[in-house]
């Protein structure tokens, strides 16, 4: 267990190091477009992902850099996405918001707020009458609870009694809209009541309780007791995307969640419980810069789509299917 | 045989459930009751409720869920019960299914069919009458297709299948009860517009429920000694505008009828393409039958003054051979 609990920590740096990069890409107009960083919220994905299997189908938001990576998308593949190059993990056509790794069952990268939820419920129909034994995770934010999507897929899920994990990643903003200003219940979990489906909530911060809550339900899920609604209460550091004024938050608030800093935090615990020493946090993190500056280099080494391309792939070329 | 076809397409599905275990039929309706069209009555009992799929009344879930099931290697037929209904489940549909294997650089195709009702002339009133089709006719990364004959209703569903990508079949409710003899083994090109009646004076061309109008029209010009060709676009896209360019070229004179509303119809693409591209074979501007801009009334006789009509045809016709 002390290794997977390295693990889970080299890999909050690695997002959290990729990510401050991209901003400062950003700000280089190296990478353009949006870009909705995912600082502050590392653990929900780390812990999340180090719970699953590779049989298990990913659907995730804009917001997906940290799941892409723990997923096991090269670094190097996500950067040269966020430049849009060939090399990219789609081939430079998504972007930020549209990282995708068919073999990793990885499915996105969406950018409709809820419409990764009918689909996972599709995913995991698919795997249920083709009797394959992956359940399907889908990753949404607070924001997609108010979709019709949402409710609606909930419903065909418990329905169907089919092995979903659905897992809000609640940072208490829809973009600049709080929780309270746009649901009548903020109490979120408590909504898989109304189609009979289990439910239970951790603490977004901490990602051994992701990783527990994740291995719980979804061991759940596995077993075949229908779908699961599993809340992670978490906060976003940075602004909603690049273009955000951060009008609708206090600062005291912003500085109140980074004291619980999920990668400093457990940062301290590994240290506290002698699993390692700052000398080995520290070397994790430089390992987390290195893989990132050579990322960068890959990026901007790698070569364009030529535009004799732009309408491949609008339909899939006959015998490739 | 002589078959609905409603019967049509209800064998042709037969057909896929039997050669293809990973195809299943899904949407409202579509078990107990048979469908709400009748189309898939019975098949439930053949086939079961694993593969006669009832949902509830959750278009975007429902699309959405057949979505993920292509992705993860089914060949859902999603039925929604009519194409306004289709515009709950617009997002599954414009911003996933068509767009996926492109914005995923290649990785993803999601092998679906999406079939729907469509069009009006039942005194169904606004809500029930529209004639969206040409809203996906507008998507790259979709093929939508118009079976406007019961040979087509029954031969169009194998190929759509066998396509790995995104189709959506688009059936107007006005020819579930036409008949016709449709001999076994029967195929269709879904890559290519249908000539339905030769002629040398005249282009008209059309798809879907205003087909049977066209033919009636061009019966009663042949009786003046006006020899109209009729062509059933058949697939909207994408659009086989060479079958049409070809029709063109020796009758030099072109009326496209659609029930779709004139403003952006798929009408307009047509005669956008036929300006572009063959202007100069034209002896006579081109025109356009399209229902009027107004919300389709219940009334029958102010719905017949809005829709398409077989005299409004014919007057058409007339100013441009004039």
């Amino acid at each position: 267990m002390t290794t997977d609990r390295v693990r889970l920590l080299a890999d909050m740096y690695r997002i959290r190091r990729m990510e401050e990069t991209c901003a400062e890409l950003y700000g280089l107009q190296k990478i353009r477009g949006f870009l909705h960083l995912y600082i502050g919220e590392e653990a929900c994905a780390v812990g999340a992902l180090h719970a699953l299997t590779d049989d298990d189908n990913i659907l995730a938001t804009y917001r997906e850099h940290g799941h892409a990576l723990v997923r096991g998308v090269p670094m190097n593949s996500i950067m040269a996405e966020m430049y849009g190059k060939a090399s990219g993990c789609s081939r430079g056509r998504g972007g930020s918001m549209h990282l995708f790794d068919a073999t990793r069952r990885f499915y996105g990268g969406t950018a409709i707020v809820g419409s990764g939820l009918p689909q996972a419920v599709g995913l995991a129909l698919a795997d249920t009458i083709l009797a394959r034994h992956g359940i399907t995770v889908c990753f949404f934010g607070d924001g997609a609870v108010a979709e019709g999507a949402f409710h609606e897929s909930l419903n065909l899920a418990s329905l169907w009694h089919l092995p979903v994990l659905f897992v809000i990643e609640n940072n208490l903003y829809a973009m600049g809209t709080a929780l309270a200003r746009a649901q009548a219940q903020t109490d979120l979990a408590s909504k898989a009541a109304g189609y009979d489906m289990s439910s239970s909530v951790a603490d977004g911060m901490d990602v051994e309780a992701v990783h527990a809550a994740v291995a719980d339900a979804g061991g759940r899920v596995r077993g075949g007791w229908g779908p699961h609604l599993l809340e992670l209460r978490t906060y976003r550091f940075r602004a909603h995307s690049m273009f955000d004024a951060e009008l609708y938050r206090d600062r005291a608030e912003v500085d109140g969640w980074k004291r619980r800093d999920p990668i400093t935090s457990y940062s301290a615990r590994l240290v506290a419980d002698g699993v390692l020493d700052q000398a080995g946090v520290d070397g994790l993190d430089r390992a987390a810069r290195d893989e990132v500056a050579e990322a960068v280099e890959f990026a901007e080494a790698a070569p364009w789509e030529p535009v004799a391309d732009l309408l491949t792939d609008v339909h899939t070329a006959r015998g490739m299917s | 045989m002589r078959i609905t076809y409603r019967d049509a397409m209800r064998l042709a599905i037969r057909d896929a459930l039997l050669a293809d275990p990973r195809v299943l039929l899904m949407g409202e309706d579509v078990g107990l009751y048979g469908g709400s069209y009748a189309v898939s009555k019975g098949l439930i009992d053949e086939f079961g409720p694993d593969r006669i799929r009832d949902t509830p009344l959750s278009e975007l879930g429902f699309v959405g869920a057949g979505v993920g099931a292509a992705i993860g290697g089914l060949r859902p037929i999603v039925e929604i019960m009519t194409v306004n209904f289709s515009q709950l489940a617009l997002d599954q549909i414009v911003n996933t299914a068509a767009l996926l294997r492109h914005m995923s650089g290649g990785q993803f195709s999601v092998p679906i069919v999406i079939r729907m009702a469509t069009g009006a002339g039942r005194q169904l009133a606004a809500q029930h009458s529209h004639s969206l089709e040409n809203w996906y006719a507008h998507v790259p990364g979709l093929r939508v297709l118009t079976p406007a004959t019961v040979a087509d209703a029954r031969a169009m569903l194998e190929p759509a299948l066998a396509d790995p990508d995104p189709v959506v079949i688009v059936e107007h409710a006005a020819l579930y009860n036409i008949e016709a003899d449709v001999p076994d083994g029967i195929t269709c090109d879904i890559e290519r517009a249908a000539v339905r009646r030769p002629g040398s004076q005249m282009s008209l061309v059309t798809y879907g429920g205003s087909l049977p109008k066209v033919l009636a029209a061009a019966d009663l010009l042949a009786a003046e000694g006006i020899d109209a060709e009729v062509l059933d676009l058949r697939v909207l896209r994408p659009l086989d505008f060479d079958t049409v360019a070809a029709s063109l070229r020796r009758t030099h004179r072109v009326v496209v009828v659609d029930e779709g509303w004139k403003s952006g119809s798929l009408a307009g693409e047509v005669v956008a393409r036929i300006a572009e591209e063959c202007l100069f074979d034209l002896d006579a501007p081109p025109r356009r039958v399209c229902s009027a801009e107004v919300p389709i009334p219940y009334a029958k006789h102010l719905e017949d003054a809005a829709l398409p009509q077989v005299d409004s045809i014919i007057a058409a016709v007339r100013q441009v051979i004039a």
